[in-house]
């Protein structure tokens, strides 16, 4: 069965998607992408519309792949860097939020260092919100983008081996792409050390191991998570170093892949620490395709959530 | 002035009464319990068939936010939310701007108390100074004052040596003293559960050890020092498991448990509402089997107590993303509905059992009159509807702040009236109970 | 259903547009066709394998999906978006006579969204109009240049054409409409 709408209002995470809402945006996505292929790149579907990048954590890559998307849709896009002092200056996100509304966009693409801060501006705001990263928990459009990229490479999401090694615990990715990969029937193998792996993993469909040649022995896909500096001082790493020894992605640990294995990073890349530069820049990865499928991907969402005819009578 | 409750089931387990009495109070006490009592001039009131008159009702965990934080709640609004709960009496917790570490505070609290005119208030000092976990509190002067217990309520006493000192020295006046239960490091900053649900969401956990540790270092404590220890909000199987162990052993514990860890789960993070910051407090809703052990707790006995930690806080506190919201939720007026359909109703205990948990005990334990329906005791008295369909209405709450995930829930078995010193201090209109 | 095309004279109006396009364009040198979709790409190949039958020339066939230029897009609150499909144009279109193709002409506001969507692949020097049906009804100044039948119909009444190709047969029905 397709559908050829996404039921509810908002994207707030892949949690609420069906796998038939996720094949739809990946084929709206295919045809988005051709529009980048085009002498002028754009299209006037969503002509009119006001979309606002609401960011309040700094994001070059997300914010600007957005602001591709919304242009070449024909909308008119305002991105909003919201500083940390803003924050302390006392106006909360709820207000915030209620006075862009008051200038009614159409669409708020949020990012927060908050998880459910997109579930709270849906309560309070009438324009659809698109989850930029919300905290912890998801990432949707990273998800998306990530499962277009193994689409194109292997054909199909079903059955593929996919590990997916790093910060489990504190990765808003790892969360969208477990919900994603496993509704859409992919075989998901988590990695990581014990302090970085949330209790209760299993419960999430995957099979959770400490041991990275077991997680990437036939895997079809192997996805690499960042780890941050800071993860030091919550006692979770001695050192990165000691992270990249057990655990970083390295050409001897790529041959127990299968041969044809594709690796990902979300991205941006600590070399030498999740992965190694070799494998980073080597002919297996596609990290720079991840990034370029990330407009078509977020123009398919765009276009799926801006609404439109109740039917198909054309002339 | 001479009252006559009329035929109603009264429930006095300390007088051993389970069965259809009179009760005749004069001057504010109690002054008959028995059958068929002569009217002599009293005002007579019929109690409905099936409704119960028991001692009022004591809630000892709940913050009444005066001094300093009169947006959340006052103790005019706290005590009228309190009778309206069927509440006769609460005690107050010391986390007040300025925290309650002297008499000065003590004395506010009580003179707000008695202009406000409805529930007894039984103010809680503080363990250390500003509860900032470093110098001992003024314990005698704060009991001289009115204070009946000691707790850093909020926070745990901040070390194992103040609270063995706090132990030995409130001992000497046998004050309980009420511990936060918690190790702040593994705790960390934490907002929910450690779980399942909390992992989905993405929000940082508060394990279960985190609760139990604190349960462990005040039970040795107070073997160490024979004073009573009364463990604050218990949520968690291993806390359970040691306060067990701990009363087999002899040890003077004693402990509490609030309506929302005997009903709700952290699934209530997911469902209804998405990150609700109405289920957001601390200790955070644990699982479906702690909740469960909660419930195997009341009973058979292991737990003393059911008490609200009522903790209100303004509307815009809490319309925030879910890691910024302050921790609880209110529950004076919600408690009785709560216990009477989910414990009650529920099977897991009978009336008297409940009757002890939320009077008697709490009395015993704060050492302050009330929990029975004895000749010359005061009159203050709980009359139950067991069979009254309520439903929690959020626009009808008598606190001041309305946080609270219990809206809208239909409930069987609400409050008919409360009687403060033979006053009616509250009748529930919905209640067909005609109480002048 | 009245059937008012039945596979064997589509066969032939196809045939004799192909030989229309070739005597009105003196040839088949800088033509392009591109179909609109859904059936006006089958009906594109068609035209180009005839066009080589005829000529021995390869005429350049193109898809082109115009849901994204549609005037009817957002214009309610909520629903659901019409699904967007591939366009492949795989050569320059600029200097070309563009052959758009479709299957139905009516109010000519598809024919208005593929204008807009070839202007902006580049700039052609002609674009001209081949329509299988024109059912008349016209909302916007288009007018075609080859049309393989006119008829006339009433606004409840539907023009459905059916192809080999997506259908499993080729014929063109009147649906009465409001039974």
């Amino acid at each position: 069965m397709t559908v050829n709408a996404l039921r509810g209002k908002d994207l707030l995470g892949i949690a609420e998607l069906s796998p038939e809402e996720i094949a739809l945006i990946l084929d709206t996505a295919e045809a988005m992408k051709e529009v980048g292929t085009r002498p002028i790149k754009k299209v006037p579907a969503l002509r009119g519309k006001t979309i606002v990048n609401l960011f309040f954590e700094p994001s070059t890559r997300t914010r600007t792949s957005f602001e591709i998307a919304e242009k070449r849709l024909s909308a008119d896009t305002l991105s909003i860097a919201i500083g940390h002092s803003s924050v302390v200056k006392g106006e909360t996100l709820a207000d915030t939020a209620l006075n862009l509304e008051a200038m009614a966009p159409d669409m708020i693409v949020l990012r927060h260092a908050s998880s459910g801060a997109c579930h709270l501006l849906s309560r309070i705001c009438r324009s659809a919100i698109i989850n930029a990263g919300d905290g912890t928990h998801e990432h949707p459009t990273q998800a998306l983008l990530d499962a277009f990229t193994i689409r194109e490479r292997k054909k199909r999401l079903s059955g593929l081996k996919v590990a997916i090694v790093g910060d489990l615990l504190h990765s808003r990715v790892l969360r969208s792409n477990i919900h994603l990969l496993t509704k859409m029937g992919a075989n998901v193998w988590v990695c990581g050390p014990p302090t970085l792996i949330p209790v209760d993993i299993a419960r999430f469909g995957v099979t959770a191991t400490h041991s990275i040649d077991e997680a990437v022995r036939d895997a079809d896909v192997v996805m690499l998570l960042r780890i941050q500096l800071e993860r030091m001082e919550g006692a979770f790493v001695p050192s990165l170093r000691e992270y990249f020894r057990v655990f970083g992605m390295t050409e001897a640990r790529l041959r127990l892949a299968r041969p044809d294995a594709i690796i990902m990073h979300p991205g941006p890349m600590n070399r030498g620490v999740e992965i190694a530069s070799e494998v980073a820049d080597g002919p297996y990865s596609v990290i720079l395709e991840q990034v370029a499928n990330g407009v078509a991907v977020r123009m398919a969402v765009l276009y799926l959530l801006a609404g439109g005819v109740e039917n198909e009578e054309a002339a | 002035m001479k009252r006559l409750l009329r035929g109603g089931r009264v429930l006095d387990p300390v007088n051993g009464i389970d069965g259809v009495r009179d009760v005749l109070i004069e001057e504010g006490r109690i002054s008959q319990v028995g059958r068929d009592l002569p009217v002599n001039g009293a005002t007579v009131t019929d109690i409905p068939p099936g409704f119960v008159v028991c001692p009022g009702l004591i809630d000892m965990h709940v913050h009444l936010r005066e001094p300093g934080q009169e947006h959340k709640e006052t103790v005019a609004t706290g005590v009228a939310s309190a009778v309206a709960g069927g509440f006769v009496a609460v005690a107050c917790m010391p986390n007040t701007t300025p925290v309650n570490d002297n008499a000065n505070v003590t004395l506010q609290i009580l003179a707000k108390a008695a202009e406000a005119n409805l529930a007894r208030v039984y103010p809680i000092g503080a363990v250390s100074k500003g509860s900032l976990g470093e110098l001992l509190a003024d314990i005698a002067e704060l009991k001289q004052a009115g204070c009946v217990a000691i707790t850093d309520d909020g926070r745990p006493v901040s070390t194992a040596l103040l609270l063995r000192r706090a132990l030995e020295y409130a001992g000497m006046f046998d004050m309980p003293l009420i511990e936060h239960c918690e190790d702040p490091s593994l705790t960390g900053d934490g907002v929910a559960h450690e779980g399942f649900h909390a992992a989905a969401l993405g929000l940082r956990g508060i394990p279960s050890a985190a609760e139990a540790l604190g349960v462990e270092r005040g039970v040795l404590l107070s073997e160490l020092t024979g004073s009573a220890f009364h463990v604050a909000h218990m949520s968690t199987r291993p806390s359970l498991r040691a306060v067990r162990k701990a009363k087999e052993a002899g040890t003077r514990v004693t402990c509490e448990v609030a309506p929302h860890h005997f009903t709700l789960t952290d699934e209530a993070l997911t469902t209804p509402i998405p990150y609700d910051t109405n289920v957001k407090m601390n200790p955070p809703l644990r699982e479906a089997a702690d909740r469960d052990a909660m419930l195997a707790g009341i009973a058979d006995g292991s737990v003393d107590v059911i008490a609200t930690d009522h903790a209100p806080h303004h509307y815009d506190e809490k319309q925030v993303e879910f890691d910024r919201a302050p921790f609880g939720i209110v529950g004076l007026e919600t408690a009785v509905p709560l216990a009477l359909d989910r414990l009650v109703h529920a099977g897991h205990i009978g009336l008297s059992r409940l009757v002890e948990l939320m009077s008697v005990n709490p009395a015993r334990i704060l050492r302050v009159p009330g929990g029975s329906l004895s000749v010359g005791a005061p009159a203050d008295v709980t009359i139950l509807a067991p069979d009254l369909q309520v439903q929690v209405r959020v626009d009808r709450l008598r606190s001041l702040s309305k946080n609270t995930p219990f809206g809208g829930w239909e409930l069987r078995g609400g409050v008919a009236a409360t009687l403060v010193a033979g006053r009616v201090v509250y009748v529930n209109p919905d209640a067909s109970l005609a109480l002048e | 259903m009245p059937v008012v095309m039945d596979a064997d004279r589509i066969g032939r109006t196809l045939t004799r547009i192909a030989h229309e396009i070739v005597e009105r364009n003196k040839g088949t040198e800088d033509l392009a066709l591109v179909g609109v979709r859904t059936r006006g790409v089958p009906i594109a190949r068609r035209l180009a394998r005839t066009l080589q039958e005829i000529t021995g020339h390869e005429v350049p066939t193109g898809t082109l999906d115009i849901t994204l230029y549609r005037d009817d897009l957002m214009r309610h609150a909520v629903g659901p978006q019409p699904l967007v499909r591939s366009t492949e144009i795989p050569f320059s279109i600029d200097g070309r006579k563009i052959l758009l193709v479709d299957d139905v002409l009516y109010t000519g506001r598809t024919t208005r969204a593929a204008l807009d969507a070839l202007i902006d692949f580049g700039r052609p020097k002609a674009i001209q109009l081949i329509v299988l049906v024109d059912r008349g009804h016209r909302e916007l100044p288009i007018k075609a240049d080859y049309v393989g039948r006119n008829l006339p119909t009433a606004l409840e009444e539907s023009v459905q054409v059916r192809l080999q190709e997506t259908d499993g047969k080729d014929e063109v029905v009147l649906d009465g409409g409001g039974e």
